[in-house]
């Protein structure tokens, strides 16, 4: 009698021991369907920043519902497109010019006030130059350790971010009510723009004064494809030698792959392209199908703005560069000769 | 006519030009016996705040600055970089000493930065726009919400007059220009200035400045950490890929890639 009572009841034990396994899974995505995310999205002079869409994709990855948040003047009508994105059940617009600039004295307060009224479990934005700015003042008026820069989220907590130049890949767990993300856009390819169908509704203003004054910018203007999102970046690096180099060997070869331009530090900061141009651990980071570089010797910062890309292509003098120790098609020589030739022979193509 | 205090947070953190290695267990990078240094933001940071002492006899409506305090949480090590703060200009450094182990994250930082301003009665903080460690870029941002003061981050350059702070910062794609009024935070961005050298002489002067030496709990403050590390990994290593001989080689091992 005894023992059988004992193998049943230990029997018991086992199986709710066991049961107690397959439960927490059911139990995680019961809490992923209480997740609801706030995507901040970025408009420029009533234009929509498609690139800013990665917040979308990021959202869909931790279930849930996912709301899409955008302010400043005259922005129902980029509410309206944005609402066109998939996955977005609805799009939250604040129109007031004060918002236009994305200064983040008064879109801080803006933000925290829809965030509370909403109870997002989620708030998520590029890091860009604008979510960079804003987002580490908004998690500090929400008193919340901010995850900058993500490439993977691994459960509704769990976050992957490379540190160290990309060195090291890190992964974290937030203990946060709200997490405060910024998302790598590479990591997190844009959702399609046609198809939703979410509803638009106005959000809380809270009218804070910012005390920051914007005065002007000074934007390079180009037609080529933008940086951090084009498929093909033709970057240039101290070997140029000078900035006529650059303008005369870089802008042909990027014209002839429609390719975006990039430039490593230390091109940039001997004047030889802008700085807006840098790829690296403190300029962009790029991820495009091909990364075509020349004259760059490889430094780990640089390296950590381009590694991710699909196929690396160098060209540079020096055959114990870095560089080729990541490039997938490597040509030690002279870029004078050989960048005009590439040209020549791809525009020929 | 307002003078300036200037509060300079600097960090230490591995030297740039070392290549980080992931510790065997697999839960943070190897630090020990590894060279150290000043991350290089915080440079830029220390030697705007010596230009903005210089340039006061240059034009007239530069404030004056009054004193510029280097300070950092970080293990008893850090001191060293406070004393390289001191040699480069900095008048005195306030080091909170923390283990690594119990290193602080960004909100932690702002807070007791936040306290450390009120106590120093400090009118301008001027941080690095990231730590190459972290790569958060979270700390100066924070601070100012904290602090509820003006925000210029991922400065190129500052120009003061009077009380007024105009920055140009870098942006997506190219520059914006901004005005606020002080107390401000800045953050610095690699193109705002050359940081100099400290001259022996400097360096054995910095020996001499004060170094007040404080711990978290002076402050009291709560800096319980919101994030756990779950792992450190190695990140994925690229395929060798090959050498080609001429760009007819170039354009061909692209196409076969796929990449043309």
């Amino acid at each position: 009698m005894l023992p059988t009572a004992r193998t049943s009841a230990l029997r018991a034990a086992r199986s709710q021991l066991r049961r107690s396994q397959p439960i927490a899974v059911p139990q995680c995505s019961a809490f992923a369907r209480l997740a609801s995310t706030l995507a901040v999205l970025e408009q420029k002079d009533g234009k929509f920043q498609p690139a800013s869409l990665a917040a979308v994709t990021a959202g869909t990855k931790l279930g849930g519902t996912i709301t899409a948040f955008v302010a400043g003047s005259g922005v129902k009508s980029v509410a309206e497109e944005i609402g066109k994105a998939k996955g977005i059940e609805k799009v939250l617009y604040v129109e007031n010019g004060a918002y236009d600039k994305g200064l983040p004295e008064n879109f801080a307060p803006l933000l925290v006030e829809n965030i509370k009224k909403g109870g997002y479990t989620h708030v998520i934005a590029g890091h860009s130059a604008f979510g960079k700015n804003l987002m580490p003042r908004v998690s500090a008026l929400l008193d919340t350790q901010q995850i900058s820069d993500i490439t993977a989220i691994e459960s509704e907590d769990t976050f992957v971010r490379p540190i160290y130049a990309g060195n090291a890949i890190m992964t974290v767990q937030s203990s946060d009510s709200i997490k405060v993300i910024t998302v790598r856009g590479t990591a997190f390819p844009a959702p399609e723009t046609e198809g939703g169908s979410a509803t638009l509704e106005e959000g809380i203003d809270p009218k804070a004064e910012s005390q920051t004054e914007w005065i002007s910018e000074n934007l390079q203007k180009s037609d080529r494809p933008d940086l951090g999102s084009a498929d093909k970046v033709v970057s240039g690096g101290r070997g140029l030698k000078s900035k006529e180099e650059f303008d005369k060997l870089m802008p042909p070869l990027a014209d002839a792959l429609g390719a975006a331009i990039g430039a490593s530090r230390a091109a940039v900061d001997s004047g030889f392209a802008d700085n807006s141009l840098q790829v690296g651990q403190t300029g962009k980071n790029v991820a495009p199908q091909l990364y075509l570089c020349a004259g760059i010797s490889g430094a780990i910062q640089h390296l950590a703005g381009m590694k991710d890309s699909k196929v690396i292509a160098a060209i540079n003098k020096d055959p114990d560069a870095p560089i080729f120790q990541v490039a997938d098609v490597g040509l030690v020589g002279d870029l004078f000769e050989k960048v005009p030739e590439l040209t020549e022979k791809l525009k020929a193509q | 006519m307002s003078s300036l205090r200037i509060l300079v947070p600097v960090k230490r953190v591995i030297d740039y030009a070392v290549k980080p290695r992931v510790n065997r267990a697999q839960t943070a990078v190897e630090t020990a016996n590894v060279k150290h240094s000043m991350n290089p933001f915080d440079e830029l940071s220390i030697e705007e705040a010596v230009r903005m002492r210089e340039q006061k006899g240059h034009h007239k409506s530069a404030p004056k600055v009054e004193e510029i305090v280097a300070f950092s949480a970080g293990p008893p090590k850090s001191q060293d970089i406070l004393r390289t703060a001191m040699a480069m200009g900095a008048d005195r450094g306030v080091h909170v000493v923390v283990e690594e182990k119990d290193a602080l994250e960004p909100l932690g930082v702002a807070k007791l930065l936040k306290k450390v301003v009120d106590e120093q009665k400090s009118n301008l903080v001027i941080l690095g726009k990231q730590s190459i460690d972290d790569d958060a870029g979270q700390t100066g941002q924070m601070l100012a919400g904290l602090l509820s003061w003006p925000q210029a981050t991922q400065a190129s350059k500052i120009t003061i007059t009077d009380s007024t702070v105009e920055v140009i910062r870098e942006v997506d794609g190219g520059v914006e220009t901004l005005k606020a009024k002080l107390p401000m935070v800045i953050t610095t961005d690699l193109r705002l200035n050359e940081p100099r050298y400290a001259s022996l002489p400097n360096i054995m002067k910095a020996k001499k400045k004060k170094l007040e030496k404080k711990t978290l709990g002076d402050y009291g403050l709560d800096t319980e950490l919101r994030l756990k590390t779950v792992k450190v990994t190695e990140p994925e290593q690229r395929k060798a890929g090959v050498k080609v001989d001429d760009v007819d080689g170039m354009i061909a091992k692209l196409k076969e890639l796929g990449a043309l």
